[in-house]
């Protein structure tokens, strides 16, 4: 393999030319991204460099100098525009092309938006700024979506003297990702704290001064940001000839057709660990998928199935929120440690027979450690030391994203 | 080759201390400990792979 291509130069683009190279591999290594920033890293923008604790420069992934000794072929500030698989080419949008032997797509995703002109979204070190720019004392701001992303945004806003509301249609916060219990502990978080979070409400257009809702009502905001999920950037590849369906779909090796692999964002992969196909937004998905991606290209004869535990974890007012593990579509969900309602806890996640997943709050990181390891071993829930008097009733639906 | 940490770029995920637990622990609030400077050469490849999946980038492998 004398030449590989890399779309995405965010954390698992990055991460998967790092690997060929440190594994090895001396050929041609051309790197594409759409923006013309160096790899930058995301989750700070709703965090430290939204509350301008952090400048830009603290975002950079790597130096100048590990960049150079890469030795890429960096393409930034160009799309990928289409991909020709029996040709095995890339088409840039400048118009120019590259040629591969393997290929990685690594192009994550953009936020959905709204009907209407106007709102911010949150992706990109240039919108981070933007909304950074905006968010002065008293000033009102709107956010659509109570995801980790709205509500981190809410809470950095709410300590810089903004007055927020945050606007969710469902009736309680992320409780499809981590059921209603923990939901309401996030709730009460917001409502203590005088940020007017509004549930069961849809808006339906950004307007000029603020947002519209489903009912009529417009809700005024001297700013708006839309923070209600993403879409994979898969677009281009519409005629390329791969299996695209909320994401690059992948097997269990991340392989999407022959020499091509996905990760990060964009990859639907199976994870045979939970015995589902998912595609996961974190970031250190992105870069242990990229690491796994370059790997089973490069070593076709001893690739390895990506079977990870999932981590998350979100800063939101003072609570540090982590989580290992597949939530969505739990059937139960028991507090195993800690209290919800002193918003210290660990709370554990059945899926069938299983512990899938495992949550805390509030609490040393250590606790969650060996919740961990149960998800990882697969371990069988009754057996799992889960106290009886700590079972919270099971969510119904929830069906995996 | 020299581990370098910037504990306050930490976001006290734990990667680093499952990749490469010779090298690497987390305090009680979770912010990664370097607990050697200088790993030897059989603990490189855990801890090139904690420089890779450190969520917050806080950690780098430099020659020396």
């Amino acid at each position: 393999m004398r030449r590989i291509v890399v779309v995405g130069a965010s954390a698992a683009g990055l991460a998967a030319a790092e690997t060929l190279r440190r594994e090895g591999y001396d050929g041609t290594l051309t790197l594409v991204g759409d923006e013309p920033l160096a790899p930058y890293d995301r989750p700070p923008l709703s965090k430290q460099l939204l509350s301008g604790e952090w400048e830009p420069e603290r975002l950079a992934l790597r130096t100048p100098g590990d960049l150079a000794g890469l030795d890429l072929d960096l393409r930034l500030g160009v799309a990928a525009a289409g991909l020709r698989l029996a040709d095995r080419t890339v088409e840039l949008a400048d118009g120019s092309t590259v040629p591969y032997d393997g290929l990685i797509l690594a192009t994550g995703v953009r936020p959905r938006r709204l009907p209407g002109a106007g709102g911010h979204v949150l992706r990109t070190l240039d919108d981070a700024m933007r909304l950074r720019d905006r968010l002065t004392p008293g000033k009102r701001l709107v956010v659509v979506g109570a995801g980790f992303l709205g509500a981190e945004a809410a809470a950095v806003a709410w300590r810089l003297g903004c007055e927020v509301t945050l606007l969710e249609p469902a009736p309680v916060p992320l409780a499809h990702a981590v059921g209603s219990e923990v939901g309401e502990v996030l709730t009460r978080a917001h409502l203590d704290r005088g940020v007017d979070l509004r549930c069961g409400v849809t808006v339906t257009e950004v307007t000029g001064n603020g947002v519209r809702l489903a009912d009529g009502e417009l809700v005024e905001a001297d700013e708006v940001l839309i923070a209600i999920g993403s879409v994979p950037n898969t677009d281009w590849l519409a005629a390329g000839g791969l299996t695209v369906g909320d994401g690059v779909v992948c097997d269990e090796y991340c392989e999407a057709a022959r020499n091509v692999y996905a990760a990060g964002d964009v990859a639907r992969w199976y994870n045979p660990l939970f015995g589902l196909p998912m595609r996961i937004e974190h970031r250190t998905n992105a870069a242990e998928q990229g690491m796994a991606a370059a790997r089973n290209l490069l070593h076709p004869d001893a690739r390895k199935s990506f079977a990870p535990v999932p981590y998350f974890w979100s800063d939101q007012y003072d609570m540090k929120i982590q989580a290992y593990g597949y939530l969505r579509g739990h059937d139960e969900v028991a507090v195993v440690e800690g209290e919800l309602a002193e918003g210290r806890f660990v709370a554990a996640y059945r899926r069938g027979e299983k512990v899938t997943g495992a949550l805390a709050v509030g609490m040393p990181p250590k606790a969650i450690r060996q919740w961990r390891q149960a998800i990882a071993t697969g371990a069988d829930w009754d057996g799992a030391a889960v106290p009886s008097h700590s079972r919270a009733e099971a969510v119904p639906g929830g069906a995996p994203a | 080759m020299k581990v370098e940490l910037e504990a306050d770029k930490c976001v006290a995920s734990g990667q680093c201390v499952l990749a490469a637990m010779d090298v690497f622990d987390q305090d009680d609030e979770g912010i990664a400990v370097l607990l050697d400077e200088q790993p030897a050469d059989e603990h490189l490849d855990g801890v090139r792979e904690a420089v890779a999946i450190c969520p917050a980038a806080a950690i780098r492998l430099v020659d020396q």
